[in-house]
């Protein structure tokens, strides 16, 4: 088709001539804005190139004249956050953690470092501030199943429950039931029992009898009257406070099945100032001792 | 003298005309294809974006869990959606610009039809039962890339056979960006699939290239998937669409030329900057950053283009349902090829990576552009392809067009507030140092916006049925074209 070149009656500018099915073409010149910002930007990408690590060579890449890295960049960052926090971090590292709690300034950094270890790291199990959830132990109230003191905490973080750790807290309830310790008439005589203590029983009969199962199966661990003992791990059954439930059928799957609730060791995880932040945190949730 | 005015009269007029045979019954097909997948695509993005907001919606089954559906929604849309629109496209203009049939005939263009659609349905089927090589946008497995690669070659010879026969002394513009389109599509995909098989007759493969190198291809890959497929092909769309709905010249024919070379030499070299902070060199980032940066004007052409073309045809965004969702969505372009080049930026990025906020940008894009170019394509192309007079509904029109603009705002703003909160957030420190917030801290705070987002995609879905309504009751009931019908698909 020859080309055939017109003038467009509402914009004045002359066609380039050609037609593919009806759609012709303006000839309009490059708008001059377009162009000037495009070279604008190729102007700053070339200075960005001589500032900074862009193209590569045979033997390795041209480094900027700014000598910037994003590892330096990094380090200087940490370094910097380091140096910031480094007068209170040795302080909290040299510091008994009874000391740490009665210094204000020590305590209000130790309280905002804890916070931020806690929401990261244990919030997960023991719930935001911890609140807890079944299976993992409320922190915020002071029934506590290892201890609520301040050197009790720091222990428990440093080497965990239940672990791999030579170290960790450890005790083993019995499978009452699956092991055939116990037959279900005197589980449910027990479980009775342990409602009793919390004045929750629905069989008094089976509450007495109970007691006497208790007597010779549970007081070694849970203590005279079911108050537990920090010792060992073993929980206040008379406080009504539960790990993993108060009800009756919750209580009779415990006692058939027993429990092994575990907790990692934070040593080698997390430095030593971070974890006695952190236990001076949980010590103030609301319950320490 | 007269005897040979005579005959080049008629000569002219032949050519003028005279209507080649062309194969439409595939580009019907790919339209009734693109329609379908992409209401799927769409449902499919409202059930994870409600799965993001209630985490229940995942039904505890592994099938229909987060993981699975959401490479199925972004195939879906992308691959499905966005590649069948293509198919229609590109078979439509390529026959109408070089004024003759496909290449091939009919059979060439069905094999790629119903081989890309066995590529699909394969892809979604693999990702349903977990069957993927977990690379982003490229999670087909190995013997669905190879199936896939003999489609896409086939597609390139019928589409390149095509323009090899025109009958037009140039090639028009819009064939340019749809042969970048293939071309590139063809060369990405195979680069970023070069895979061995663990084993014949297992599903399982791994990449060539392993650590960084593999990231890197990956993005150069996923950066290109949105440069070529999703901003060239529907360029090319574009340039023949709006003109032709227009029904006025093309604004500039230079910036189409300068922009379409700078916009595919520059894209090429953009991926980089999806891996800001990253293990991959520093250098590499520089460069990635930079090309993004030299990319925006480039990219901005497409819309000059676009919206001059308009000059002295305004009104008909008014009456024109092609071109009111044609026209929106070169608005969406030139809003997201700027806020791509800025996000590149490291300090930008540092913010911005990670976060929502980099999937309110690709939403504007996809939704935005592509979704609403398809949209005005679809309005155009139907009435034609069936002979009809035109739509069967206007007001369906308006509601379409304004119930998903509105689903496009409320998903891209909730996702800028959410994103733009989680990245500050993340990076919050309090007065001695410590983090600020925990990252589960800044999932809670980001709920209301997950529900505003599941909203938003729930009214674009509304949206795209009710053009489904509307485009059936165009082709069942509406009323037959005056003139004769085209002569279609005479293969």
């Amino acid at each position: 088709m020859p080309t055939k070149i017109e003038k467009d009656e509402i914009t004045g500018t002359d066609t380039t001539g050609h037609e593919w099915d009806g759609i012709k073409e303006l000839n309009t010149p490059l708008p001059k804005w377009w162009v000037w910002t495009f070279y604008a930007t190729i102007v700053w990408s070339i200075g960005y190139f001589i500032a900074y690590p862009s193209w590569p060579t045979l033997s390795g890449h041209t480094t900027g004249v700014l000598g910037w890295t994003q590892r330096g960049e990094i380090a200087e960052k940490l370094a910097e956050a380091k140096a910031q926090r480094a007068p209170f971090v040795n302080r909290i590292e040299q510091a008994p953690l009874d000391e740490i709690r009665r210094t204000p300034d020590l305590l209000n950094f130790a309280m905002a470092g804890g916070r931020s270890v806690f929401a990261e790291n244990c919030a997960p199990c023991h719930g935001a501030g911890g609140a807890g959830a079944k299976g993992y132990p409320n922190l915020a109230d002071d029934s506590w199943l290892w201890g609520g003191k301040l050197e009790d905490i720091h222990t428990t973080i440093v080497h965990g429950i239940r672990n791999a750790n030579a170290e960790s807290r450890t005790s083993v309830m019995p499978r009452f039931g699956a092991d055939g310790l116990l037959n279900a008439r005197q589980i449910d005589d027990v479980a009775e029992y342990v409602l009793s203590l919390s004045r929750r029983a629905t069989n008094a009969d089976g509450a007495k009898r109970g007691e006497a199962v208790f007597v010779e199966n549970c007081v070694a661990c849970h203590q005279e009257g079911g108050v537990g003992s920090t010792e060992i791990g073993a929980p206040n059954l008379a406080a009504n406070i539960w790990v993993y439930g108060g009800d009756k059928a919750t209580i009779v799957e415990t006692i058939r099945n027993s429990r092994a609730g575990a907790m990692p060791g934070w040593t080698g995880r997390l430095d030593d100032a971070t974890i006695k932040m952190l236990a001076v945190y949980v010590h103030a949730l609301g319950g320490g001792r | 003298m007269a005897a040979t005015a005579a005959t080049m009269d008629g000569a002219f007029r032949a050519q003028a005309h005279a209507t080649p045979a062309y194969n439409d019954d595939v580009v019907k097909a790919a339209c009734i294809a693109t329609a379908f997948w992409g209401c799927v695509g769409f449902l499919v993005g409202v059930v994870i974006a409600s799965q993001l907001a209630w985490p229940v919606m995942n039904l505890g089954l592994e099938w229909t869990s987060f993981g699975r559906l959401r490479p199925l929604h972004t195939s879906a849309v992308i691959f499905a959606f966005g590649g069948n629109a293509m198919l229609a496209a590109s078979f439509y203009i390529v026959q109408r610009t070089c004024r003759t049939g496909l290449f091939m005939g009919s059979a060439g263009a069905w094999f790629v039809f119903w081989g890309y659609q066995l590529f699909i349905v394969m892809a979604a089927l693999g990702y349903v039962l977990g069957i993927t090589s977990g690379k982003e946008y490229a999670e087909p497995e190995w013997f669905v890339d190879l199936w896939l690669t003999i489609v896409w070659v086939v597609y390139l010879v019928v589409y390149a056979g095509t323009l090899m026969k025109r009958e037009e002394p140039h090639i028009y513009v819009a064939n340019w960006f749809i042969l970048a389109f293939i071309i590139t599509v063809a060369m990405l995909h195979i680069g970023n699939n070069i895979q061995v098989p663990v084993s014949l007759f297992g599903w399982k493969s791994y990449t060539v290239p392993a650590g960084v190198q593999d990231a890197m291809i990956q993005w150069w890959y996923g950066h290109n998937a949105v440069g070529f497929f999703l901003t060239a092909g529907f360029l090319g769309m574009m340039y023949y669409f709006i003109p032709k709905a227009a029904g006025r010249p093309v604004y500039s024919y230079r910036l189409s030329i300068v922009h379409f070379w700078a916009l595919v030499f520059l894209y090429i070299w953009a991926g980089p900057h999806h891996l800001h902070y990253t293990a991959l060199p520093d250098w590499a980032q520089t460069l990635g950053m930079t090309f993004s940066i030299m990319l925006w004007m480039p990219s901005w052409g497409g819309m000059i283009n676009g919206l001059m073309t308009l000059a002295g045809a305004w009104d008909k965004l008014r009456t024109d349902a092609s071109l009111r969702f044609s026209v929106t969505a070169v608005a969406f372009y030139g809003m997201s090829t700027f806020e791509g080049p800025m996000m590149s930026i490291k300090a930008v990025n540092a913010l911005s990576h990670y976060t929502d906020w980099t999937i309110g940008h690709v939403h504007s894009g996809a939704m935005g552009w592509v979704g609403f170019v398809s949209f005005g394509m679809l309005y155009y192309l139907v009435p034609k392809l069936w002979g009809r007079a035109g739509l069967y509904s206007a007001k369906l029109v308006a509601w379409h067009f304004w119930i998903s603009t509105l689903g496009i705002v409320l998903y891209i703003t909730a996702m800028w507030v959410s994103g733009i909160m989680q990245g500050l957030m993340w990076r919050a420190y309090d007065e001695y140092g410590f983090l600020q917030y925990a990252f589960v801290e800044t999932v809670a705070a980001m709920h209301p916006f997950y529900v505003i987002r599941t909203l938003g995609g729930l009214l674009y879905l509304v949206g795209a049925l009710i053009m489904v309504v509307n485009l059936v009751k165009t082709v069942t009931s509406g009323e037959p074209e005056r003139a004769v019908a085209p002569a279609a698909a005479a293969a």
